[in-house]
């Protein structure tokens, strides 16, 4: 049922967007639940793998749900899927910044925002796990990803040679 | 242009110059739209000052959603309304989703290909490298003094990344757990 699919991926996508306290990367674990473990729309390899290509790719993370969409329903998918994940939020937005300006002196404020920060970090934490997960399943695998990490983590290089270099190194058969 | 205007309304967009913008914006190239976007609004065309483009930042950073998508919103708004809003939103998508959509087609046709798969193979553990070192530069400051906000975090990132629990269920439990501690902290 192609509707049917269509209603789920809008439905999930938005849903999504609305909890994605931290941005595209904070509801990565929640993409993987739904894609890979509730609705086996791909396995684990090809979540990877759209992950990596959202991340190669010029613009937004947020491009991820466009590969998915487009992975589970064609074009009517990905269309479906992005403007699910990118509307709803730019909508509220609106009205949040309203209120947050508003509220600027407010005591109440400033602990929503000190609360809400480390569960944001802690969610693209949650990201990193589950992406590891999915994409290490061998030890020159894991040996990139350390690699990877620790160079973004104390170099101001562009990830964009980080990610050119691990290309280089899976085609040349290293992974 | 008066004396008197604010820095902000030096030069104000219309919402082409702002679809145009954001298009432009995206085609820039790689790594990443951030800097573009800075550099655009604050100096190129001036239609903000570092101040507001760093609290309009700071605000959707917060704000649930795709960050950089909901800033092209809100700015697009604040610049000329709803019309503006949609204008810097829908100049923000349309490259990156046509260059998904092509990525797409060409992972259902070529997938299977020993080449993509080997290239596919090296960058995924590449990009899971980068997502680590990210949450590590945004966790270090929470360690200095360990308090709620490092229990927070570690709660959050076991409860989803390695428990599986649903996201909701964790967000209703967790969030107001969270506010009420620095709420209590803070006074």
């Amino acid at each position: 049922m192609k509707e049917n699919i269509l209603i789920t991926l809008a439905v999930q996508f938005a849903i999504m967007s609305l909890l994605a306290f931290g941005g595209a990367n904070a509801v990565v674990p929640e993409m993987h639940r739904q894609a890979v473990e509730l609705r086996s729309w791909m396995n684990q390899r090809e979540f990877a793998d759209m992950f990596a290509m959202s991340q190669a790719a010029p613009g937004p993370n947020v491009m991820l749900v466009t590969l998915i969409g487009y992975h589970v329903a064609g074009f009517a998918g990905a269309a479906v899927a992005t403007l699910a994940m990118c509307g709803p939020t730019a909508v509220l937005a609106q009205f949040l910044s309203r209120v947050w300006d508003q509220f600027k002196d407010a005591p109440w404020r400033a602990a929503v925002q000190k609360g809400i920060t480390p569960i944001s970090v802690g969610l693209v934490g949650a990201s990193a796990i589950v992406l590891t997960r999915a994409s290490d399943h061998s030890w020159v695998a894991f040996a990139i990803t350390v690699a990877t990490a620790v160079t973004a983590y104390w170099t101001r290089w562009n990830p964009l040679w980080l990610i050119g270099i691990a290309a280089l190194a899976g085609l040349t058969g290293f992974v | 242009m008066s004396e008197t205007a604010s820095p902000r309304s030096a030069i104000k967009p219309t919402p082409t110059d702002l679809f145009l913008a954001f298009f432009k914006i995206t085609t820039s190239g790689f790594g990443g739209t951030l800097p573009w976007t800075r550099r655009m609004f604050v100096e190129n065309k001036r239609w903000m000052s570092a101040q507001e483009f760093n609290d309009l930042y700071a605000l959707c950073q917060f704000l649930p959603g795709p960050n950089i998508v909901n800033l092209t919103a809100v700015f697009g708004t604040r610049m000329c309304g709803a019309k503006g809003a949609l204008a810097a939103w829908a100049g923000f998508l349309v490259v990156p989703f046509c260059v998904m959509l092509a990525a797409a087609v060409f992972y259902q046709k070529f997938g299977d290909v020993d080449a993509v798969r080997r290239v596919l193979g090296g960058i995924a553990p590449a990009a899971a490298g980068l997502i680590i070192a990210t949450v590590a530069k945004m966790a270090m400051p929470m360690f200095r003094r360990f308090g709620p906000a490092a229990v927070t975090f570690l709660l959050t990132a076991t409860a989803i990344g390695v428990m599986r629990w649903p996201l909701l269920l964790v967000l209703i439990v967790l969030a107001p757990v969270s506010i009420g501690l620095s709420w209590w902290t803070q006074r």
